[in-house]
């Protein structure tokens, strides 16, 4: 698609701006029916049944939250420093945006097919921390405070895990650049990297390596998106509501705008990585560019339900079991794993 | 502490003590208490609670009220197990006047408390649950929890303050599908309590929130005044029903749930959770035992209109999901009490807290908050 539009229009700002746009086109959309799927499941787990008067089964509920939000009062606490409370929302959400730009969402749309597209997603989702310290330093709120320090100890020890998972991708594709990776999973879903990816039998002796792989990068992002069990930073018991407790109105809405589509975000590498990307599970059953972005989307909010699915069933950890989890299991898992494919690697 | 200190002094790395308020207005306090808490970074170092934000004078309201009239204050103290407030005060009312209540109405008293003591137990366990970050079992208690209370709003129109037992018998006698509706909450209870100790006092990141936190040990609970399940988390079998057998509870076999320590050391987090779960069960016994025999009769004692107590004091003590509630009434010998002390439960334990917290981490002194199970209407009065 990013080609057509380029026949179409030319290359020139007006194609750059339209193709910048239509993450955010998808984004919007994607971000009520997640949350509304948020508020349902959590109502089936939970026996009751949810939002059910805006519209048919409650479907219009989270266009009148966001038309709530709007209309709330946007308060800036008046000890807080104006500048950077007030940019940290943005910056947050910024940081999740950037990483839509090598997102491949179908075998021919990718905003910006670039060749080290790994390593641009980890430096973007990195981004978000910066806002977070930024919000919570800047509120002057001793629980803000808190949430944030906690936060940055956080993202920072899982994303190590996390990167180690994705490294060991790249070593096993031999590239970073996410659209060839997708390429290579062509085919039936066996030849999806979580099962070993396509090759002779031997690799039958990876994909014990690959599952837990997937876990491995599956619960770091957890712990990247701030989700239960690992939402310490804003653990609801103690924190109120961590570094966004002073935030109201537009920001607040940012702020939860930005996780939504974090979550995506990270649902969608998980997808890109390990499930296959844009291919359809059935070799050629329903594939082609529109199918593919079909396929990546269904894959793709699959993995954001499991991440619903979690929330509401488990308890929080502690920060210190938090940290205990990163660093003694989950990083020796992804280690060898990826010590384990680079000699599949080295040796296939 | 001693290792933060060796930090500080050996490598000259000083850390500064923040002090943060938690509450009055605060997600996990349980009402409106206000623990001002000092930190070193995670490490909670002192706790003070500071109470008195839901101070009603209940002690000199009874003061203006006749007998009959206190019972709805009474309500008031413990909103969410107000039978079993209800009870230690009328007790001791008819201890004073000497009145003996028939076999009848002490049946029904005791199903009631013991219905409420569930209820009771089902929002300390579901808000330990809430506190340890779990959503879900806190929206199945409440679910079944609505049962209970629609049996008590059929029997006497209120669903959180009833002002049902009265001096000498009961306001109201209870309806005729009563039994049926106990027998069905007790079924229900027990499906529950099996689904939530799978979902939550059996997950392994429950019990590595709840385990080895919050330690009371056996002596420093019975030197601070502690009872209910927070002394018999710590493994002491103090259970007023057993040791004082009011009532008819002598009739009934159950048993008294103690803390064994299964999961970390003795009188922690999980042991005082664990013993408010197995006594919803031990609970749903007596009630099972209780509704199969009420005897007939008169829902109240031939008793004088006026409520007139001779000159005299009485302590009456009884066993509220809490713990020990005692009303200390002392008569004149005219139709209003000279003096009513409540002896809080809620208010005794929480006096253990600042004890049982330093050291822990900020998260954990919210979760052996939760796990003393205060309601501040009680501490407050």
């Amino acid at each position: 698609m990013e080609k057509f539009l380029v026949d179409l229009i030319g290359d020139n700002l007006i194609t750059i701006l339209i193709i910048c746009v239509i993450p955010l086109l998808f984004l919007l959309p994607y971000a009520l029916v997640a949350i509304l799927a948020e508020l349902k499941i959590s109502a089936w787990i939970q026996d009751r049944l949810g939002p059910m008067r805006t519209g048919p089964w409650g479907i219009l509920q989270p266009i009148a939250e966001v038309v709530k939000l709007l209309q709330k009062e946007d308060i800036t606490p008046a000890n807080a420093s104006k500048l950077l409370f007030n940019i940290a929302p943005y910056v947050i959400f910024t940081g999740s945006y950037a990483a839509f730009a090598v997102i491949p969402f179908s075998s021919s749309f990718v905003p910006s097919n670039i060749n080290i597209g790994i390593f641009y997603l980890l430096a973007v989702s990195a981004f978000a921390v910066v806002g977070i310290l930024m919000g919570g330093w800047a509120s002057n709120n001793k629980y803000s405070l808190y949430g944030a320090i906690r936060s940055v100890a956080q993202i920072i020890s899982y994303e190590i895990p996390g990167a180690i998972a994705l490294l060991a991708i790249v070593t096993f594709a031999g590239t970073m650049n996410l659209q060839l990776i997708n390429q290579m999973q062509s085919g039936w879903f066996w030849n999806w990297f979580i099962f070993g990816g396509p090759g002779s039998a031997y690799k039958l002796f990876i994909i014990p390596f690959m599952i837990p792989l997937a876990l491995t990068y599956f619960i770091a992002t957890l712990a990247e998106t701030n989700r239960t069990p690992f939402d310490i930073p804003e653990a609801e018991s103690e924190l109120v509501s961590g570094y966004h407790t002073e935030y109201s109105g537009m920001k607040f809405a940012m702020f939860f705008f930005a996780e939504y589509s974090n979550m995506f975000i990270v649902a969608a590498i998980l997808t890109t990585l390990f499930l296959g990307g844009w291919n359809s599970p059935f070799n050629n059953f329903m594939q082609g560019p529109w199918w593919g972005a079909f396929w990546f989307i269904t894959k793709s909010f699959f993995v954001v339900l499991l991440q619903i699915w979690i929330r509401w069933t488990v308890p929080r950890l502690r920060v210190d079991q938090l940290m205990y989890l990163s660093w003694k299991v989950l990083l020796p898992i992804s280690i060898v794993c990826f010590f384990a494919l680079g000699l599949y690697r080295m040796l296939v | 502490m001693s290792e933060l200190r060796t930090i500080e002094t050996e490598y000259s790395l000083l850390t500064d003590r923040l002090r943060v308020n938690v509450g009055p207005q605060h997600p996990s306090t349980h009402g409106v208490l206000r623990l001002e808490v000092v930190l070193d970074g995670e490490i909670v170092v002192d706790v003070i609670p500071h109470i008195g934000y839901l101070h009603r004078c209940f002690e000199k309201h009874a003061e203006a009220m006749t007998y009959p009239q206190v019972v709805p204050y009474v309500d008031r103290m413990d909103y969410i197990s107000s039978m079993n407030n209800e009870w230690s005060y009328v007790m001791g009312v008819e201890k004073l006047m000497d009145i003996k209540v028939p076999e009848r109405v002490e049946f029904i008293r005791v199903i009631m408390a013991e219905l409420n003591r569930i209820a009771n137990h089902q929002i300390a366990v579901a808000t330990f649950g809430l506190d340890a970050g779990a959503f879900t079992p806190f929206l199945y208690f409440f679910r079944d929890r609505e049962m209970i209370l629609s049996i008590f709003e059929k029997t006497c129109g209120g669903r959180l303050l009833y002002n049902y037992f009265t001096v000498g018998g009961l306001n109201y006698d209870i309806y005729p599908t009563f039994v049926d509706d106990c027998l069905a909450v007790v079924k229900k209870v027990r499906e529950t309590n099996a689904e939530v100790m799978e979902l939550l006092i059996k997950n392994k990141i429950f019990i590595d929130r709840t385990a080895n936190i919050g330690i009371l040990p056996a002596d420093v609970g019975i030197n601070f005044g502690c009872s209910g399940p927070m002394l018999r988390g710590s493994g002491v079998p103090f259970d007023l029903r057993r040791v004082d057998n009011y009532s008819v509870y002598e009739k009934f076999d159950f048993e008294v749930c103690v803390g064994k320590g299964e999961v970390g050391s003795l009188g922690d987090c999980w042991d005082r959770n664990i013993v408010r779960m197995r006594e919803m069960e031990e609970s749903c016994k007596i009630i099972e035992q209780a509704v199969k025999n009420i005897p007939d009769g008169d829902v109240k004692a031939a008793i004088p209109k006026r409520v007139k107590p001779p000159v005299g004091e009485v302590y009456c003590r009884t066993e509220t999901p809490k713990g020990e509630l005692g009303y200390y009434i002392v008569s004149d010998g005219g139709l209003k009490p000279y003096r009513v002390k409540g002896r809080a439960p809620s208010f005794v334990n929480l006096s253990v807290l600042p004890e049982i917290s330093k050291g822990y981490m900020f998260a954990d002194l919210i979760l052996i908050l939760g796990s003393v199970d205060i309601v501040l209407g009680e501490v407050d009065r």
